[in-house]
């Protein structure tokens, strides 16, 4: 196809301009070195059965352990989940699922108790998750603006056209711009622990470190972040909140740190999801300093949500997940399961293999391997 | 000489295609009436030709009027300049299918609504292949322009109008009527009529080496009536206008007419003409007008472009792509239905960007969108990367030293670029014979005249000798002496001759010595017309004994068994080697006698006079061979005497009518026998004399007797003298240098010098001969009627030096020529005679063909002045007619050629190049069936074939030669029918071992086919019959088949059994057959360059097709083959990815990767390793596909490229990606795990299963494939890491900050990477594994004996690396640590 360009040396159309003398007396004998006679030191690797037989072994030696210890880790984990959908008569949240709308200006509450079997040690993670929620849609995922999250005053004005259609509202631009900013999650999760003693204690739920250090300080900036005493306020003007928002972006915290595009919930949710079944830090728990106590003891706990965000018209899911963590991450049986699998496999074709190196290979190695 | 008839045949096609378009009136004065009347009009056709005057002659504004159009003689083959490259380079880019579909994904991501990357990214597969062919042909350009300029800025001498004089200036300023002065080996820088020449009698020599590759020289002739002729050239009288036909490739063909200013005409014609980049030979000065100048020449229009040719696996390629392009819509449309159906089922939801769309709208939307995403499925970049590893290949194949040709100095040129793996499928083998299978160096060998055969004993014992020494001889050494003993020798020698031009010369040469291979290549080529083999030839004693006895008539010979030669047997022997001698047109050149100067001031004329004259005297009684008293005397002196060759033959000449009283002297008897012979031939009334020679015969043989009883001494002296003589003379005579058309005529005139008979020099008009006793003498050459293979024949009108007759003397194949010579009408004794002289030659005929000898017959024929006067006027009409000029000229040939008198046969030999049988062994055991088509006859080919051993002793030969067409529908029938009954026996009695039958061995058919029969074969109706006949044959020998048949049979094989062919031709008439086969061959041999130059490979012995095709075919094809396979499974399994990604996003089009690593993953991470795998990996050792052609077969059918392995292929591709992807889905199932994230570990996986993937495929790994491995993972590594670092906002709206970084310092990310790796390379792995343990073990043996081999060979070396003797090379045991490394 495209060797029709390709012009050989002595062909593209010169007649050459040549004495008899032929030029050099330089011999055109190819050199005689190993690269250029093809002659290269190699390996080659004969697959047979004596020659990967050890390698099936060593692989099933090593994956099994593997395979028991992530297994045992993640057996350690300990994880708990609410669904709070509110789908069920019987839901505590059945009444604010039914009634949602965006424009409502009273919150809807609802209280769901849940009891935890075991005591949870150092810190807890609290998760919200969302299934049937497909934030990887491809149109989804792309309807931001990263540089007006990084802080950039035009991007801050113009949004870029990816946002549309959430890029600009009466004529002002959406701050966040953009799909994913405008359906965040916004349920206000509240955490009570049911002492035996009846008392009802709020659990401290922190919310600073829950996003990524490089989002938190490299991607997601505020409109002029480099200013001294910055005003949130002054520099969003000029913009407006996004559509399914109740407040605008530089009121969505407190404190300073935690404001505006730095937001670190907000933070987290712009990190779009892979996969339509998804949880998202929402607060870490933190363990009590001493270390003695468990951060969350067996027993009663009361989860209040502030009943904001509709998953109903998608039939999609929210769920609280509490979850300790290990260097492996959550809870995942699979792959300590997979490990001890693929291992046995591995060891059982050693041994297959062992028994066809017996039969077959012998006979014709004998001669061979005799050194 | 196959050659020229097929240039002829050429010519009379292109001619016939031609004829409604003549213009041209004859050229007055040619009394061709009617002729004229036909085409008087020569306005005709006005746009078809083109006027030329004088640039600066009297005619300037003519010339301004009619030359302003010509183009000047600056050429430019630069496709671009600097303005127009980018636009031009861009065109001719998206002329190509897979650009196109590039630019139209490029576009298709600029539809917002379709849009899957950033509009950037999905340009740089296309901005990247369009940069690499860019940059590409902007090299390759500016290597022309380069080129161009150097050739522009030659400098030759054109006369400048203002000064009048020859200027120095440059090519490119030489205009179309300009004159152009030129010395000797200068190059001609336009096509331009040669109107002077230094030679007096107005000829030059061209060497066209530079345009067709052939060496010898060719003459060219100034235009003839010419007003100045002679005299040096004056522009100023020249105010003739040229008109001729208007620019075109025809090398062969000019034609047109200078008109003078008194109106009279002349026809040009192609012998006037100078082509462009030829070089002057031994002509000092000569002066032309240009007539084409720069690209209106011949030589630059006859410029084409390399030849494509697409490789079978190409072919399939493309019907995989196709299914590749299957499996892409499948999938795009399974996406594209999935979203519609998604999208329907969902109800105004939170993550709904775009709610108006219709999910039929948005499913056709995402049918684009994932044609972007999965575009890597279509392996563009496989085009890409097939030409790179092609050349990769073809590098390797330049540079194999066992395809480097010590002697020729050459390598193998690779021609087309892109049918490597092409070589590896070949199925079939159409060989030439001559100059294929043999060297095409032809030696005089043995020859047989007057019915008496001469073996030349000595001289067989003397080319064995010869050819034993060879092989003994280190090559270099021989090389070396080869070269400078003879190529060097005449270079020298030519640019003696012109110490002047020279000086340019050596410049041109200095500036132009990279460039040219041809040049090369030409030089010792050259040399081998003249080798030593060829040169010497020993003669038979008895014929020197002969020979002498003419000599020295006074002392007959004393061997009594052998008997005396009678006067006519004397008569046969000297025109016998006088026909040998000057038959031909070899030209002649020593060093200190240029070649164009023949010495016709020392042309014994007077003598000649008085030899005729004493001749007449004699007549009367010519038949008295008595030998006279006073010579007897002095024996010894005189032959000395008149064995002085050369200068001082003339000299001696009128010695021998004083010194001999009688009529005994030697050139006077020589010429009463030739005058005797002609006469009697002519006069058919000369039964006395016939009577008489036939009774002097009788007496001679009485004579003779008494004469040996008298001095049997001083014969076999001299018959020792003679031989010492001759001896000594090979070296001293060594300067002679002729050079032939054809390494046959070379042989002969070789062969009559060995017997004294020697061509000294030639010319247009005469030629100069030594005879043996005579001396010198020049011949008065009439015509030349060249060889054309229709007539098989070539003959030379002369007149006879001594007789004064005109003779024809023919030489040529023996089918024709024993045709044409008859037995003489009138005396029964001659009669007798001379059928018994035409049996017995016709016996030694087949006995040489037995022999494997070629044979060409001698005959003459002598002329009566009134019929050679009729015949001259055809001949001349003929000549001069511009219309149907060949066919006349053949008729006239024709005509002349007929009652010949045979005087003999020659045998020459060919040898059979080195290692040929071999080879041909080889290739058969690789399961090529091997066919042979010749011009020879059919006793000469089968004897090749049994040479080459591709017929075997217990082989049963089936001979297809029948004179009708339904002769030879029966003859085929009863023939397959034949086949088929054996066949049958054969295969019940050989049912087990089917295998040594597919191999080759043990009995087969061999099909000997004519050419009469193969016309009739080839027809429509009887072509499947042959083809099933054939098939059955292991080998096809097709003889005195024409170029033409031998394309027929090719196509034939090609088309009707769909097989791989492959042609291997050295000479022009093997070009079509070359161009028409899969692959074709060419040997760089004997034969001029056009095989070379229409040929896809060109070699420079037979021998290199076996390594050729069993290891660098085999392995072409292997590497490409399995290189494709990764490539598309590489694809598959990428882009599958993607595609299960659908599943979980929607089928909305999303990717878990960012774009670039997805673009940059094709095209920078994994795209060297394959390459370096197509280009490096042996699956099997060359030693050991040398060793065991049966692998070549075994690599076709086992592991190729089949279509089921596509399949597996796509499959495994399947499946590893499935693991790829559900591993790591399930692994992070449910958590909070990215998008990117997510991709992240499963891009990481990716490139592991793909690198490790090739690991395993791989046969061999060397260090470069390490590194190769290695920079790719680390390519991909550090772009990420990098980009994860630093890639803030750049590439929206997927960004990746912080992600990769993350993931890397994770332990979940490794032992995913882990898992998926292991799971999805296990199957692969296993079923490798479980391929080579089973499968191999039944060429266990072979393999494990070579590896054995290969282990002692490593070890060997590795020892004597180490400067350590190999103590024992074949006790393995001695070194067990070693061999256990190798296993």
């Amino acid at each position: 196809m495209m060797a029709s360009s390709y012009n050989a040396k002595d062909e593209d159309g010169h007649i050459t301009v040549t004495g008899p003398g032929g030029g050099t007396l330089r011999s055109k004998k190819p050199e005689n070195t190993a690269f250029k006679q093809q002659r290269l030191p190699a390996w080659q690797p004969i697959l047979t059965a004596g020659t990967v037989l050890p390698a099936f072994f060593i692989i099933g030696l090593i994956f099994i352990p593997i395979g028991i210890g992530l297994y045992v880790t993640s057996n350690n984990i300990k994880e708990f989940e609410v669904d709070y959908t509110g789908v069920d008569m019987s839901s505590p949240c059945f009444n604010c699922s039914q009634n949602f709308s965006w424009n409502s200006t009273t919150p809807c509450t609802c209280t769901i108790p849940f009891f935890l079997e075991q005591p949870y040690e150092s810190n807890v993670f609290m998760y919200y998750g969302l299934s049937n929620f497909y934030q990887n849609h491809r149109r989804y995922v792309k309807s931001r603006d990263d540089s007006q999250l990084n802080g950039d005053m035009t991007s801050l004005k113009e949004p870029s056209k990816e946002c549309e259609p959430y890029a600009y509202h009466d004529n002002k631009p959406i701050a966040p711009c953009g799909a994913i900013a405008n359906s965040m999650f916004n349920d206000t999760l509240e955490l009570f622990y049911n002492d035996p003693n009846g008392t009802k204690v709020q659990i401290p739920l922190t919310n600073i470190g829950i996003a990524w250090w490089t989002d938190k300080h490299v991607k997601f900036k505020n409109p002029g972040a480099g200013e001294a005493n910055q005003n949130l306020t002054a520099v969003f003007q000029g913009t407006t909140k996004p559509l399914n928002w109740r407040r605008p972006v530089y009121e969505l915290d407190a404190a300073a740190n935690n404001n505006g595009f730095i937001n670190e919930d907000f933070i987290v949710w712009m990190r779009t999801a892979a996969l339509p079944t998804f949880r998202k830090l929402y607060r870490i728990i933190k363990s009590p300093s001493n270390g003695m106590m468990p951060t969350m003891p067996r027993g009663n706990y009361t989860l209040e949500v502030v009943y904001n965000y509709p998953v109903r018209s998608f039939e999609g899911r929210k769920r609280m997940i509490l979850s300790t963590i290990s260097w492996m991450g959550g809870k995942n049986p699979f792959l300590g399961i997979a490990y001890i699998t693929v291992g046995s496999v591995c060891f059982f074709l050693g041994v297959v293999l062992l028994i066809i190196h017996h039969k077959c290979g012998n006979r014709n190695n004998s001669a061979d391997i005799s050194n | 000489m196959e050659r020229l008839h097929w240039v002829q045949h050429r010519c009379r096609q292109l001619l016939a295609g031609d004829s409604g378009r003549g213009w041209y009136s004859t050229p007055n004065g040619l009394p061709n009436k009617s002729s004229l009347e036909a085409h008087t009009s020569p306005h005709r056709v006005g746009g078809k030709r083109r006027t030329v005057f004088a640039r600066h002659g009297p005619h300037q504004q003519e010339y301004e009027a009619v030359c302003k159009s010509y183009k000047g003689n600056a050429i430019r083959t630069t496709k671009y300049s600097l303005l127009t490259f980018i636009p031009m380079n861009l065109f001719q880019q998206f002329h190509r299918a897979a650009n196109l579909y590039f630019l139209f994904l490029a576009l298709l991501n600029w539809v917002p609504v379709v849009e899957a990357f950033q509009k950037e990214i999905t340009m740089i597969p296309l901005l990247v292949v369009l940069v690499v062919i860019a940059i590409k042909d902007a090299l390759e350009d500016y290597r022309r322009y380069l080129f161009d300029k150097k050739v522009n800025n030659n400098v030759v001498r054109v006369f400048c109008g203002t000064q009048k004089a020859y200027v120095d200036q440059c090519w490119k300023d030489v205009r179309v009527g300009d004159f152009v002065r030129l010395s000797c080996n200068e190059i001609i820088p336009a096509d331009m009529l040669l109107l002077y020449s230094s030679d007096p009698r107005g000829v030059c020599y061209i060497e066209t080496a530079n345009l067709d590759g052939e060496t010898n020289l060719k003459q060219r002739q100034v235009v003839l009536d010419l007003p100045s002729q002679g005299a040096e050239f004056t522009l100023d009288n020249f105010h003739s206008r040229i008109e001729c036909e208007n620019p075109n490739n025809d090398l062969s063909r000019f034609r047109g007419y200078m008109e003078h200013p008194n109106g009279v005409r002349v026809g040009l014609h192609n012998n006037n003409l100078l082509l462009r980049s030829c070089t002057i030979r031994n002509t000092e000065t000569v002066v032309g007008i240009v007539v084409y100048a720069g690209h209106e020449t011949k030589a630059m229009m006859n410029n084409s472009g390399p030849r494509y040719k697409r490789s079978q696996l190409e072919k399939r390629l493309n019907m995989d792509v196709l299914w590749c392009v299957l499996l892409l819509i499948v999938m795009c449309l399974t996406a594209a239905v999935g979203h519609g159906l998604w999208l329907n089922s969902l109800k105004d939801p939170l993550f709904q960007v775009d709610g108006e769309t219709s999910p039929a709208l948005a499913a056709f939307y995402v049918f684009w969108t994932m044609i972007i995403v999965l575009q890597v499925l279509i392996p563009i970049s496989l085009y890409v990367s097939i030409e790179i590893v092609k050349l990769g290949q073809i590098y390797f194949i330049h540079n194999d030293l066992d395809l480097y040709n010590e002697q020729l100095d050459s390598r193998i040129q690779c021609r087309a670029l892109n049918i490597t793996e092409d070589l590896g499928q070949i199925q079939y083998v159409f060989s030439d014979k001559t100059g294929t299978l043999t060297e095409n160096k032809m030696v005089f060998r043995r020859c047989s005249i007057y019915g008496v055969e001469y073996p030349h004993e000595e001289n067989a014992r003397r080319l064995e000798v010869y050819e034993a020494e060879k092989n003994e001889v280190a090559a270099v050494d021989r090389s070396v002496t080869l070269k400078s003993g003879c190529s060097r020798k005449s270079l020298s020698c030519r640019s003696l001759s012109c110490n002047r031009s020279s000086v340019s010369l050596h410049t041109l040469t200095a500036e132009s010595d990279e460039e040219d291979q041809l040049s090369n290549h030409i030089h010792p080529r050259t040399s081998a017309f003249c080798s030593r083999v060829a040169k010497e030839v020993i003669p038979d004693p008895e014929l020197v004994r002969k020979l002498s006895w003419l000599c020295s008539p006074m002392l007959p010979l004393s061997d009594s068994s052998s008997g005396t030669p009678s006067n006519l047997e004397l008569t046969y022997i000297t025109d016998f080697f006088l026909a040998l001698a000057i038959c031909n047109s070899v030209v002649v050149s020593s060093p200190s006698q240029p070649r164009h100067v023949v010495p016709e001031a020392r042309t014994p004329l007077k003598s000649l006079e008085e030899i005729k004259l004493m001749f007449q005297r004699f007549s009367f009684s010519p038949f008295s061979a008595l030998s006279p008293p006073q010579i007897k005397g002095s024996p010894r002196s005189f032959t000395s005497r008149l064995f002085s060759r050369g200068r001082t033959g003339s000299s001696n000449f009128s010695t021998p009518p004083n010194s001999n009283a009688t009529n005994e002297s030697e050139p006077v008897q020589e010429s009463n026998l030739e005058n005797l012979n002609l006469r009697r031939k002519l006069d058919l009334s000369s039964i006395v004399e016939a009577g008489h020679g036939g009774q002097v015969e009788e007496r001679e043989t009485e004579d003779d007797i008494t004469e040996t009883k008298t001095n049997p001494d001083g014969a076999r002296l001299d018959v020792e003298e003679l031989t010492k003589e001759v001896d000594c003379e090979g070296d001293s005579d060594d300067e002679l240098l002729y050079e032939a058309e054809s390494p046959d005529e070379a042989a002969l005139v070789h062969a009559a010098h060995a017997y004294r008979c020697t061509l000294r020099g030639r010319s247009a008009e005469s030629l100069m001969v030594d005879l043996p006793g005579i001396g010198s003498l020049t011949v008065q050459l009439l015509h030349i009627l060249p060889f054309d293979s229709n007539r098989k024949r070539m003959s030379v009108v002369v007149r006879h030096p001594l007789s004064g007759q005109v003779v024809v003397y023919t030489k040529g194949a023996d089918s024709v020529i024993m045709d044409l010579s008859e037995t003489p009408k009138g005396a029964e004794q001659a009669q007798e005679i001379y059928s018994h002289i035409r049996e017995q030659t016709q016996k030694h005929l087949d006995s040489y063909a037995r022999h494997g000898l070629r044979t060409l017959c001698v005959a003459k024929k002598v002329l009566e002045e009134e019929e050679y006067e009729v015949w001259l006027k055809r001949q001349l009409l003929a000549e001069s007619s511009i219309e149907n000029r060949e066919e006349l000229l053949l008729d006239s040939a024709q005509r002349l050629e007929t009652n010949l008198t045979l005087l003999g046969t020659t045998g020459i030999l060919d040898r059979l190049q080195e290692e040929v049988p071999e080879t041909i062994e080889a290739l058969q055991k690789a399961g090529i069936k091997v066919w042979v088509l010749t011009g020879d006859k059919q006793e000469t080919a089968i004897n090749i074939a049994y040479a080459c051993k591709l017929l075997r002793p217990n082989d049963q030969l089936l001979t297809a030669s029948c004179g009708s067409k339904d002769t030879c529908t029966a003859l085929l029938q009863d023939l397959k029918l034949e086949v088929q009954c054996e066949d049958g026996s054969t295969e019940l009695t050989a049912a087990g071992d089917h295998g040594e039958s597919s191999s080759g061995s043990g009995d087969g058919f061999i099909l000997v086919i004519d050419g009469r029969t193969l016309d009739w074969a080839l027809q429509e109706d009887l072509k499947s019959d042959f083809l099933k006949l054939s098939c059955r044959c292991r080998a096809v020998i097709c003889c005195r088949s024409t170029p033409l048949q031998k394309s027929q049979v090719v196509r034939l094989i090609r088309d009707q059994l769909g097989v791989m062919t492959l042609a291997v031709g050295d000479g022009a008439n093997d070009v079509s057959m070359i161009q028409v086969a899969d692959v074709g061959i060419g040997i760089s041999g004997q034969e001029g360059m056009q095989a070379v130059m229409s040929s896809d490979f060109a070699i420079s012995r037979f021998k290199h097709l076996s390594k050729l095709l069993l290891v660098h075919g085999a392995w072409c094809y292997s590497r490409l083959a399995n290189m494709i396979l990764y490539f598309i499974y590489k694809n598959v399994m990428y882009v599958n990815l993607l595609f299960w990604y659908q599943f979980f996003c929607g089928f909305s089009g999303s990717v878990m990767s960012n774009s670039w690593v997805l673009i940059l993953f094709n095209l920078i991470f994994t795209s060297v390793p394959p390459l370096i795998y197509g280009v490096l990996d042996r699956h099997t050792p060359a030693d050991t596909l040398m060793e065991l052609p049966e692998l070549y077969r075994a690599i076709q059918t086992t592991k190729v490229y089949v279509p089921y392995m596509f399949w597996v292929t796509v499959l495994d591709a399947f499946y590893q990606s499935l693991v790829c992807f559900f591993v790591p889905y399930f692994a992070y199932a449910g958590s909070d795990v990215g998008e990117l994230t997510f991709g992240s570990p499963i891009n990481a996986s990716a490139l592991f299963i793909i690198l490790l993937h090739q690991v395993i495929e791989s046969h061999t790994l060397t260090w470069i494939h390490m590194l190769v491995l290695v920079l790719s993972g680390g390519s991909y590594f550090g772009f990420v890491l990098l980009f994860s670092l630093f890639c803030v906002t750049c590439s929206p709206p997927t960004n990746p900050v912080g992600v990769e970084t993350l993931q890397m310092s994770q332990p979940l990310f490794y032992i995913v990477c882990a898992l998926t790796t292991v799971t999805a390379l296990l199957p692969r792995l296993l079923f490798r594994t479980l391929y080579n343990t089973l499968h191999r073990s039944a060429h266990m043996d072979q393999t494990d004996s070579e590896r054995y081999r290969k282990r002692m060979q490593r070890w060997n070396q590795s020892h004597s690396r180490a400067n350590r003797v190999p103590v024992c090379a074949d006790n393995p045991a001695l070194e067990p640590s070693t061999a256990s490394v190798v296993s």
